[in-house]
């Protein structure tokens, strides 16, 4: 195989601003802080940073959701940049990591500060969720929509709840999923959350709370559903060559996944069992020197828990239809069990921070700064799986060259 | 919320004007198209024209949603129907004159119309035995 050129990258520092609920900050400041924080814990200066990249800045969704600009960012802290991204569309919201691993691996770029932004707490106030309709505003008559939106929006499926509710039960229908197994993605979420100070939900949370809470959209309750918050993650990509003077471990890429073979629809996909999970876990595992049975610490995406479940079996640490015994009980995805599982809590405890907050958290493992979630066992690599339905990516990532 | 009719869609969402479904189909390839483009995806002909189909489907998943995401909205059932003609066509619907608890995974449907403004909303319902 030709050069896996992401490897020419690692994750040399980490930052989170604030994270909460209802903070009534700006994006902007909160993304500042987050940036300042990883700027620093990388061991560099503002002015080492020559590349910026986000997901998904300008151009979608509304600003809480989108977080401020790149422009806006880099006008911030006067940064003078070889190379700058941002968007909304890739594989996932982690995009902006992989489009910032090549930049460095071409050489358009030493040091790139990659940001991702949410301010759907203070947004939301005490609206409540809205889905996709509170996004794009009401007030004007009926709204009118093209795009993909069209064939769903006009029946009340406003909400990528709405869309992964018929993910679930296409699975209870062929796998027999239950809800006391998907149950286990938010109750091993909470218990890693009690441990996490930056979590938004840290209470205990029981099998019974969890069955008996409020449907949103059959089978998935509220426990399935991530949690809107406020709050910057901020990484550091730099070239390789760096990782020797840095002056935390760098977790180095070792690859990425990114492929989206099938339609790129919510329901057009040619599988509603999987969608476009199975092709960024096939193509990552393809550039892998590495297998499922090498990652010693998982961080998924559970902005619905039934992602996480798909998440589990497309990247094989179980086969197809089998993540609903994988996970019962919860000892096997517990920070104590052969896989440990969103050990932050998650989105549907941390906090929606959108798939920088578990790739965060990747990094936080691998360098042994959990404190008290803290898995046993010195981990050296972690899988961060970001996104579902026909949007997904993933990246492998390691204490040490691969 | 409703769809902005263009000059590619507006037959699918006026179909219902005589109670039939249509969708694109290939003169060429004879694979039906859905969401309406331009030109065949699958043989890239320039020959895709809208043909009238049976309107019966197989219920390939369902939600029933409880959240009220706009104000005023009650319990509504999503579905998500594969066509009889051709199997990877799916549209996402309403499924209704169906109670809740005789949904089912695979059930057989045929479509029926809601006339909203200058639109036919396909929605489906339980097939006739």
């Amino acid at each position: 195989m030709a050069e896996l050129l992401e490897r020419r990258a690692v994750i040399s520092g980490i930052g989170q601003s604030a994270v909460g609920r209802r903070l009534g900050r700006t994006d902007l400041d909160l993304t500042v802080e987050a940036a300042l924080a990883a700027i620093a814990d990388a061991g560099l200066h503002r002015d080492d940073i020559d590349g910026l990249a986000t997901y998904p800045g300008g151009g979608m969704g509304g600003a809480a959701f989108a977080g401020p600009t790149s422009p806006d960012v880099q006008d911030a802290l006067r940064l003078r940049l070889n190379w700058h991204d941002g968007g909304g569309e890739g594989p996932g919201q982690i995009r902006a990591v992989f489009a910032a691993c090549l930049a460095v691996a071409a050489g358009l770029a030493r040091h790139v500060l990659v940001y991702r932004t949410v301010t759907e707490s203070t947004s939301q106030g005490a609206g409540g969720r809205q889905g996709i309709a509170g996004a794009i505003g009401e007030g004007r008559g009926v709204p009118r929509f093209g795009g993909s939106f069209q064939w769903m929006l006009p029946y009340g499926a406003v909400s990528a709840a709405n869309w992964l509710a018929l993910v679930a039960q296409r699975r209870v229908h062929d796998y027999g999923l239950r809800r006391d197994q998907l149950a286990q993605i938010a109750l091993n979420g909470r218990r890693n959350a009690a441990l996490n100070p930056n979590a938004v939900y840290r209470e205990p949370l029981s099998l019974e709370d969890y069955l008996g809470a409020r449907m949103i959209t059959t089978p998935l309750c509220l426990y399935d559903c991530d949690a809107p918050c406020d709050g910057s993650t901020a990484v550091i990509v730099s070239h390789v060559d760096y990782a020797p003077d840095a002056p935390k471990p760098a977790c180095h890429v070792h690859a990425i996944g990114t492929a989206l073979r099938g339609r790129p629809s919510w329901d057009q996909f040619d599988d509603m069992t999987t969608m476009s999970a199975r092709d960024a876990a096939a193509s990552m595992w393809a550039r892998a020197d590495l297998g499922p049975q090498d990652v010693d610490v998982a961080q998924l995406y559970d902005g619905f828990s039934i992602l996480t479940m798909v998440w589990l079996e497309e990247l094989g640490f179980c086969a197809k239809g089998e993540s609903g015994a994988f996970v019962e009980g919860g000892s096997r995805i517990a920070r104590s069990g052969s896989l440990p599982l969103n050990t932050s809590g998650g989105q549907l405890s941390g906090g929606r921070l959108h798939g920088f907050g578990l790739l965060h958290e990747a990094c936080v493992q691998l360098r042994g700064e959990g404190g008290d979630r803290q898995v046993t066992g010195d981990p050296e690599v972690a899988v961060v799986a970001n996104g579902g339905g026909p949007i997904a990516g993933s990246m492998l990532l390691t204490r040490g060259v691969g | 919320m409703l769809p902005r009719l263009d000059a590619t869609n507006e037959f699918f969402w006026t179909s219902g004007a005589d109670g039939v479904l249509r969708l694109q189909r290939c003169g060429a390839c004879r694979r039906y198209a859905h969401p309406p483009v331009p030109r065949c995806p699958y043989c890239l002909e320039d020959a895709l024209a809208p043909e009238a189909v049976s309107g019966r489907g197989r219920l390939h998943s369902f939600t029933v949603n409880h959240q009220q995401w706009i104000p005023g909205s009650d319990h509504y059932v999503v579905g998500l129907v594969t066509l009889e003609e051709q199997h990877d066509v799916r549209l996402m619907t309403n499924i209704v004159d169906c109670a809740e608890e005789d949904l089912a995974v695979d059930m057989a449907v045929e479509v029926v119309f809601e006339p909203v403004e200058d639109v036919w909303l396909p929605l489906f319902k339980p097939a006739r035995t």
